[in-house]
């Protein structure tokens, strides 16, 4: 059988990754507290952590400056939290469905799958962030894109690619051990918090897990916040070290995401999945 | 039940078979689920697997789908080979079967929506009408999936496994969860599926009545071998029974102590 000319390919391509949104927006828009879930705990963070921000601020000593790298440290950070779980809750809503048997056994390919859950990712993290950067600014006077200015784009960025990394592997991981390691799309990403550097300086780790954050992509976009908006410096040479370190981290996670799913054809997993 | 539309397969102008088996194995563990399967299904065949629980059907059935990857042994499924260069043959290509699901959460009407453009369907809204009419899903369309009834969602997963009026129809018990009068209206609605577009059944069933009025050609499973094939009235005549229930239970029961 003839291939189809490039153009069409590409085009029968992307209508796949479409149709797959359109499975996603139907699930999401079919029940209010998954549209509320989205903004739920973004808003929580923001809120909880303005205010803890606003009473360090309030005691003087130049804390200022501090108040506005924690609230941005906190929506940077559900940026990386809320992409992997776009990512890994999407692929495990078609095990819950029982539904892979047929993905699988349909056009889709693997790359595709992976593409709709990427495309999903970045909506659930644009309404869940984006919502609790807008609300912090009548609740808190705190205007991120205000604060951080172009560069925010690329924090952004880095920490939603290193999200789809994580959220890539955990959605592996879950496809080859079972429902039962679900819990993994949490605890991962908590694993990876403490030597991000998140709401601390790298130095402040001990030697060893400093060499652990020089290898996090979200260890250099905070570093990199912090440095903005303490010293007004942007190291554009340690972002552009997050985005190779992305690239890297992207290839394993590809990687990790193929042979597992090799395997899970090998074993039966594919229609053997579900509740 | 309404007739299948009729002008809606594509014409197959490979030659080869819808399906071409030799020296299949499939090894869990220390244990063969199937071993040294070899058959063919002529384009537009229509053939049924048997065989009792753990015969080996469903493995045979992943395997023919790409889902499962066989330990040994070759399979092509309209020209492709399997699962290799499997994107050459899924889009012409569907099948339903108990041990998947649609998502819950949707609709029917989505669903089918959803499948209709990850086949490549030209018309998806048009081909949702067609379906909607000729398996009767007009009352629940706009239901959730989870919500049905166990006969409205065996007609949602035909109407799924319909979608891209596939050349080739592989269906796992497709009337398991039916009750007779609709079990009777889908096997009509399948054998003018069949007969009007040329296309190829391949079913797994426990239902013999089913199997002889749907199927010309048997394949009967035992231990994961193929241990019996032919036309069932061939089968029947061969092992000198009344029908083709008998001749599964003389296969199935061979060798063991009748307690299952």
């Amino acid at each position: 059988m003839a291939e189809p000319p490039a153009h069409r390919a590409v085009g029968a391509s992307l209508g796949r990754i479409r149709a797959m949104m359109l499975r996603h927006l139907y699930l999401m828009t079919s029940s209010w507290p998954r549209v509320l879930e989205l903004v739920y705990w973004p808003t929580v963070q923001i809120t909880l952590w303005g205010f803890i921000a606003l009473y360090l601020a309030g005691r003087g000593g130049g804390l200022a400056g501090l108040a506005a790298a924690f609230l941005s440290a906190v929506l940077l950070w559900d940026t990386f939290f809320r992409s992997q779980l776009g990512v890994s809750l999407s692929f495990m809503e078609e095990m819950w469905a029982r539904n892979l048997g047929h993905l699988f056994v349909s056009p889709l390919r693997p790359f595709e799958l992976v593409l709709s859950m990427f495309a999903m990712s970045l909506l659930r993290t644009l309404i869940g962030v984006g919502g609790a950067a807008m609300l912090a600014i009548p609740i808190h006077g705190f205007n991120v894109v205000a604060e951080l200015g172009p560069p925010l784009a690329l924090f952004f960025v880095n920490n939603l690619l290193f999200g789809w990394s994580l959220g890539l592997v955990v959605s592996a991981l879950v496809l080859r051990l079972g429902l039962g390691a679900e819990s993994l799309a949490w605890a991962l990403v908590f694993l990876v918090q403490p030597v991000s550097a998140v709401y601390y300086p790298v130095a402040v780790l001990p030697e060893p897990l400093q060499w652990v954050a020089a290898v996090l992509p979200p260890a250099q976009v905070f570093e990199g916040m912090r440095g903005l908006l303490t010293e007004g410096v942007f190291d554009t040479a340690r972002l552009a070290r997050a985005l190779l370190l992305n690239l890297g981290w992207m290839a394993v996670a590809g990687t990790v995401f193929v042979l597992l799913l090799r395997s899970a054809r090998r074993l039966g997993l594919l229609l053997q999945v579900g509740e | 039940m309404p007739g299948p539309s009729a002008t809606t397969v594509r014409s197959a102008p490979c030659p080869e078979p819808a399906i071409a088996v030799s020296g299949l194995a499939k090894r869990f563990g220390r244990g063969w689920a199937v071993r040294e399967l070899s058959f063919t299904v002529r384009r537009g065949g229509r053939v049924a697997l048997l065989g009792a629980n753990g015969a080996g059907k469903t493995t045979t059935i992943a395997m023919i789908l790409g889902l499962l990857e066989p330990s040994r042994g070759s399979i092509r499924v309209l020209g492709a080979e399997m699962p290799g260069q499997r994107y050459r043959a899924l889009a012409r290509v569907n099948f339903s079967s108990p041990y998947v699901d649609l998502p819950a959460r949707l609709t029917v009407r989505q669903n089918l929506a959803v499948y209709a453009r990850l086949y490549g369907v030209r018309d998806p809204g048009a081909r949702l009408r067609e379906l909607a009419a000729e398996l009767r899903l007009e009352p629940f369309l706009d239901r959730p999936t989870g919500r049905l009834s166990a006969g409205q969602k065996t007609r949602v997963m035909l109407a799924k496994a319909l979608v891209n009026r596939p050349e080739l129809l592989i269906l796992d018990e497709p009337t398991a969860s039916l009750d007779p009068d609709n079990a009777d209206r889908l096997r009509s609605y399948l054998d003018r599926y069949a007969a009007d577009s040329g296309a190829t059944l391949f079913l797994a069933s426990h239902n013999m009545a089913e199997v002889e009025r749907l199927c010309d050609e048997v394949l009967l499973l035992k231990g994961g071998r193929l241990a019996a094939r032919g036309r069932p009235a061939e089968l029947v005549a061969r092992f000198g029974r009344r029908d083709l229930e008998e001749v599964f239970l003389e296969i199935a029961r061979e060798g063991t102590d009748g307690d299952g």
